[in-house]
């Protein structure tokens, strides 16, 4: 903006010790992150690509498949699994986010929000432990009715489980373990909704659930997106829980209360790799990298949508 | 204000990791600076070893009591699996592996071992037996007899219910329901597994068609993780079927497996007496014994699914003191005492005496 026949008088700033500490410590913290992915990404190209390029009947890992047939029904698997616990824990952490938010008394609502945070906190272990030992058996009756009764819906059509420990079990799981971050973000939101928006709905004449309707919710979609994104990222990655819930096989199926289930990626990861060395080790790698691509394809994805929703939302 | 409070907490996080990651490299540091320094014993020096996890935890036990007895010397042991441990020993970077199986005879043609002197072989003990129970949860039947085409019939699908004639044939007034069998594998890749299914591979090839592997072979069925989830699992269902360490089978219905004319049970003495019963490889140096185990023996009072694990030295080491060390802790594991402490912390099946002397006069040769 300078003009050239005007040079400018340049201002500076006066550098203090604390300016200078912070912004190079600041720029470090932001430099780290990104070298730290690109350590990740290198590795497991590095590493993986070998895994890739694995023939057939090279490691007992692949026995006579190549790594795409391999990998392709872990990919499923994971993304079924993730997409079953998000369809169970965005309706049900949207209920609640707007309970905390917009209908318990305040000192509930606090207490609820301390409990729900409190969810976050009980590690992936313990959520795997109670999975298969008290939730696979308590479900396992409600899953032979289901084969009985519903089967002509073609997820539960079927033979039962004989121990409960499916795919949607582990779902389940899984989406008791998003519900505490889907739930937090929800909250934070719907308590953004300004005032007026609201006041506004309730001097027309609305009632609270018409108000929540035309005001909180289009004004929180674009953070409900997010929420369910990190739920659904969290989902894709996790390990043990699903490691030690269900019953694993390499196949694809919608089939969701059998005991063949599609594995996931990360489980598999998990269940193979003590074991695994020479190539077996490269596969799982590349697994890995496979993996990776997934989780940001789908966050690509969703930054897409929220942006793309974002001047709908009715927050400007 | 809210940026500004995330802020702090990242910062509190990082500091938190910093103070932790640091403090655990000095706890290592330290505990192999005292291992070393406080030698009053004859044997001094840290022993490294790796491989299998099945005997993992029988390693925790020998390193234990050995290093009671051997206040100067460290032995660690990393249960980070067979391939792993094999690949570790072979590129020296351990100084004795624990394999659920053998050195292959290429593997061995190929050589290069890193610890070992030039040109000098490695010996192969078969130190850890462990039976492998096949385990059931059927109301009101605590005992089955069953053979092994049966056994591998109901694991590959083709008897599917409790009630079946070819095993009301075998169990006579056994009062079998009318249930679906819900066969139960390792959904890891493991040892118990490869051994299982070589034993059905062997005993009953018309029924079981596939390779003996670590994973198991079909591609659909009821898995669980690791012998604990097995375990639960089969406990957790009605009308399950499984197979795990005989140590840990617990309340569950054990099988009583066919072996010429007669039901034999798991015991110790039953499992260690099959590998007396079988032969050794061919082709192998002195202090290498690896055994082919005879599956389909008819020998009386051998029960035939075992795991059998090695421990993998070398005869002659590049460094004598490994070599001592080494040698010295595998005399122990093969002592009566040495195999009586696993069997109670690991529930593994002890050596039969005759094992013992072979054992005995290979570990004379580790120099």
């Amino acid at each position: 903006m300078t003009g050239a026949a005007l040079p400018a008088p340049r201002i500076t700033a006066k550098q203090r010790p604390g300016d200078r500490i912070f912004s190079s410590a600041a720029v470090l913290a932001g430099s780290l992150i990104l070298v730290t992915l690109a350590a990740v990404t290198i590795f497991l190209i590095a590493q993986g690509i070998p895994g890739i390029l694995a023939e057939p009947g090279e490691t007992t890992i692949l026995r006579d498949r190549d790594f795409w047939s391999y990998v392709g029904p872990l990919a499923f698997g994971t993304l079924w699994a993730a997409a079953l616990a998000l369809v169970m824990a965005t309706p049900l952490s949207v209920g609640i986010a707007l309970f905390i938010s917009h209908f318990a008394p305040r000192r509930l609502a606090q207490v609820l929000g301390y409990v729900i945070d409190l969810l976050a906190a009980v590690p992936s272990v313990v959520f795997g432990l109670w999975g298969g030992l008290v939730l696979a058996p308590l479900v396992r009756p409600m899953y032979a009715w289901l084969t009985e009764n519903a089967g002509w819906i073609p997820i539960f059509n079927g033979q039962a489980s004989a121990t409960g420990r499916t795919i949607l079990t582990a779902a389940i799981v899984l989406a008791v373990m998003i519900l505490p971050i889907m739930t937090a973000i929800n909250r934070e939101v719907f308590l953004q909704t300004p005032r007026l928006h609201e006041e506004a709905a309730l001097a027309l004449g609305s009632t609270r659930w018409e108000m929540i309707r035309m005001a909180v919710l289009p004004f929180g979609r674009a953070g409900m997106v997010s929420a369910a994104m990190l739920g659904l990222g969290r989902a894709l990655g996790e390990t043990m829980a699903v490691a030690m819930v269900l019953s694993p096989s390499t196949v694809v199926s919608f089939f969701v209360l059998g005991s063949t289930n599609p594995n996931t990626i990360a489980a598999n990861i998990a269940l193979s790799f003590p074991e695994a060395y020479g190539a077996g080790v490269n596969v799982l790698i590349a697994t890995g990298l496979v993996l990776f691509v997934v989780t940001f394809v789908v966050n690509a994805l969703a930054r897409y949508v929220v942006n793309r929703r974002r001047e709908f939302s009715g927050a400007n | 204000m809210i940026s500004k409070r995330y802020a702090g907490l990242a910062g509190l996080a990082l500091a938190g990791t910093f103070v932790l990651t640091s403090c655990a490299a000095n706890e290592g540091d330290a505990a192999a600076g005292t291992g070393s320094a406080a030698s009053e014993s004859e044997l001094s020096g840290d022993l490294v070893g790796a491989g299998a996890s099945s005997q993992g935890s029988a390693q925790e036990a020998w390193y234990a009591a050995f290093q009671g007895d051997n206040p100067g010397v460290t032995v660690t042991y990393d249960p980070s699996g067979s391939g792993a441990g094999r690949e570790a020993f072979s590129e020296g970077g351990v100084d004795f592996a624990g394999s659920d199986r053998a050195f292959k005879d290429e593997e061995i043609a190929e050589g290069g071992w890193a610890a070992c002197a030039p040109d000098t072989d490695i010996v192969e003990l078969p130190l850890y037996i462990s039976p492998i129970a096949v385990i059931f949860n059927l109301e009101g039947v605590d005992s089955l007899n069953l053979d092994a085409a049966t056994i591998a019939g109901m694991f590959a699908g083709s008897i599917t219910n409790w009630n079946d004639p070819a095993i009301a044939a075998l169990n006579d007034g056994a009062s079998l329901p009318d249930l679906a069998i819900t066969p139960v594998h390792r959904s890891d890749d493991s040892g118990t597994t490869e051994n299982f299914t070589e034993y059905l591979g062997a005993v009953a090839p018309d029924v079981w068609t596939y390779e003996a592997d670590g994973v198991w072979p079909i591609e659909s069925g009821e898995a669980a993780q690791g012998t604990t989830g097995l375990v639960d699992a089969v406990n957790g269902g009605n009308g399950t079927i499984g197979y795990a360490d005989a140590s840990r089978a617990g309340d569950l219905g054990t099988v009583a497996v066919q072996v010429g004319d007669e039901f034999v049970s798991y015991s110790p003495e039953a499992a260690a007496a099959i590998v007396d019963a079988s032969p050794e490889a061919e082709g192998r140096a002195d202090g290498d014994l690896a055994i082919e185990i005879d599956r389909s023996t008819d020998e009386a009072g051998v029960y035939p699914i075992v795991l059998v694990s090695y421990l993998i030295g070398c005869q002659q080491y590049a460094d004598p003191e490994a070599g001592a060390l080494v040698k010295a802790y595998f005399s122990y594991i093969a002592s009566e005492e040495g195999q009586d402490e696993a069997a109670s912390s690991a529930g593994s099946a002890p050596i039969s005496d005759t094992l013992r002397g072979e054992v005995e006069s290979a570990i004379e040769l580790i120099k």
